[in-house]
């Protein structure tokens, strides 16, 4: 056998391999690139959506209003737990009477846009993925564009739109929820003192440097699950296993891109000079 | 005639990809006012057919000229505007699930001006009365039967006044009572509107008791026209075979397999 067909016959499998991590590489970017420039036309033709704005305020109710239930239980729960954790570790160091600082820092800043983040991908995301999806695969968006109406700014970008307003919202309403429960556990239950436990977080809390920051974190998420779920439905394959994939993407992808965001921008706020 | 056509395709060429043309070489024209069959087998390109019609494709070659414009020179605005002198009913309706029948037909009508409530009530319960639906106003998509919701659809079709009506299987899944009021509707609504319409159809016997002309597609080719009664005595032997539902004929009963008894393994014994 001469070299040149030795070599070619172990360049091969390596070259199949290549060829496969190339186009896999080369689809996701693909992908990425027609989403960005889905959420750049969907921007673009919002004009509906805001004139008739309430068509967006339905969606706000649909995305927002009915998460509300999932949202202000896990957000008590999350502040209960997070001030029976809190004061464990923090009477070790006689410092129980910053449990009220610990529970709402961890809220404003982490927990409440995060969790609130992920719950808002699972309830609503995935409904408006799935509703988006069955009406493509069920031809209404087909019927909207042969009656001369932009599925686009119709259905899709009201869609967007009361998820970006609601997502914010949510979260603000899972942090006041869990400092609630921090407060029932850490005052009424374990007898933290309430002078203590309010004082010391109104001099902590920072407005801008802890609230606002949380709540540009809540929009920035909100931003990308709504997203990532239109995009999504609208580009799901019009059958039953296409929608269902596409909905399950859309829990999977969003919750990875707030982990990553939160990330992100957790070391552009938080580090530094910014830190308290 | 040509100056009549609503639609005329000259020497139309189409595919998904390149290397398999759906459409090949398609000749038509569709005279104002008539009810015009595009008849063949399911996935001989009559729905690709219809696509072109309605600008969904362009063609890559030859020309599409609907409403008086090749599609190919529209830009969205003009596509849109030609598809608001269009109405289209889907295979199966494609009413939207959230609104009310009341509301799907007041669809178009709100989308595309903004006329006081009253008067969107009067055209709404207008082509609703049309088709006999009136009383169903009120009632949600999933509460109607398979013959109501396609009506309900075709009314919300009609909601713009049309010039030109496209029918993508409107017979398919129809009990034989729903399947004669939509025949019947077809041809009253084209008349009365003073559109056109298009129907694209494999329930051939039943459409060409409905159409003034007929297609026959095969191929991605039209392989015969004429009036319901030419094509019924067709000496072309795939169009002979269609209509009368023979097994025998040049479209095999059995999709192309290699030998049975290869495929059992009787050979050896």
């Amino acid at each position: 056998m001469l070299p040149l067909e030795k070599l070619e016959k172990i360049a091969q499998p390596l070259r199949g391999r290549l060829e496969r991590l190339g186009s896999t590489v080369t689809s996701h970017v693909w992908r990425l690139g027609f989403a960005s420039r889905f959420l750049f036309y969907m921007v673009m033709h919002s004009g509906t959506a805001l004139r008739r704005f309430r068509l967006t305020i339905a969606e706000v109710y649909f995305a927002g209003v009915l998460s509300l239930i999932i949202i202000l239980v896990s957000g008590l729960f999350v502040g209960m737990v997070l001030a029976l954790q809190g004061y464990e570790t923090l009477q070790r160091f006689g410092a129980s009477e910053s449990l009220g600082v610990l529970v709402a820092l961890s809220l404003v800043r982490e927990l409440g846009p995060v969790v609130a983040g992920l719950l808002f991908a699972s309830r609503a995301g995935s409904a408006i993925t799935a509703e988006i999806g069955l009406m493509k695969a069920t031809e209404q968006l087909s019927a909207m564009e042969m009656m001369a109406v932009d599925p686009v700014a119709r259905v899709v970008a009201p869609r967007f739109w009361g998820g970006v307003i609601s997502m914010p919202l949510l979260a603000a309403l899972f942090s006041a929820m869990g400092i609630f429960g921090g407060y029932l556990v850490g005052v009424q239950l374990i007898g933290v003192d309430a002078g203590a436990f309010w004082s010391q977080m109104q001099a902590a809390v920072d407005l801008r440097n802890d609230i606002m920051n949380g709540v540009i974190k809540s929009a920035v998420f909100g931003v990308a699950v709504t997203w990532i779920a239109v995009f999504e439905g609208y580009d799901a394959p019009p059958t039953a296993e296409g929608v269902s994939r596409a909905t399950t993407r859309t829990v999977v992808t969003s919750s990875l891109a707030i982990l990553a965001l939160d990330f992100v921008l957790t070391a552009l706020m938080f580090t530094g000079g910014n830190a308290q | 005639m040509q100056q009549a056509s609503i639609v005329e395709i000259e020497g139309v060429w189409f595919g998904y990809d390149a290397a398999r043309p759906v459409l090949r070489d398609i000749n038509l024209a569709i005279p104002r006012g008539a009810v015009v069959g595009i008849m063949g087998q399911s996935g001989c390109g009559k729905t690709t057919l219809l696509r072109i019609i309605m600008a969904a494709h362009l063609p890559t070659r030859g020309s599409a000229r609907v409403l008086g414009r090749p599609t190919q020179d529209l830009d969205r605005e003009a596509l849109y505007a030609m598809r608001r002198k269009m109405g289209m009913l889907f295979q199966f309706g494609a009413l939207f699930t959230d609104l009310s029948v009341y509301e799907n037909v007041a669809f178009p009508i709100r989308e595309h001006g903004e006329l006081p409530e009253e008067l969107i009530r009067d055209l709404v319960m207008l082509k609703l009365q049309a088709v006999g639906l009136r009383g169903a106003a009120q009632l949600m998509p999933t509460e109607l039967s398979g013959g109501m919701g396609r009506r309900v659809a075709l009314a919300r079709s009609i909601a713009l006044d049309p010039q030109l009506i496209l029918y993508d299987e409107p017979f398919t899944g129809l009990d034989p009572i729903s399947f004669g009021v939509i025949v019947r509707l077809i041809r009253e609504l084209n008349d009365s509107l003073g559109a056109t319409s298009v129907i694209v159809t494999h329930d051939v016997q039943e459409a060409l008791g409905v159409v003034d002309y007929a297609y026959f597609m095969a191929g991605g080719q039209v392989i015969a026209q004429g009036t319901p009664d030419e094509i019924r005595s067709s000496a072309e032997p795939f169009v002979n075979q269609f209509v009368n539902g023979k097994l025998e004929g040049p479209v095999p009963f059995h999709y192309p397999a290699p030998d049975y008894g290869a495929d059992l393994e009787l050979a050896a014994s």
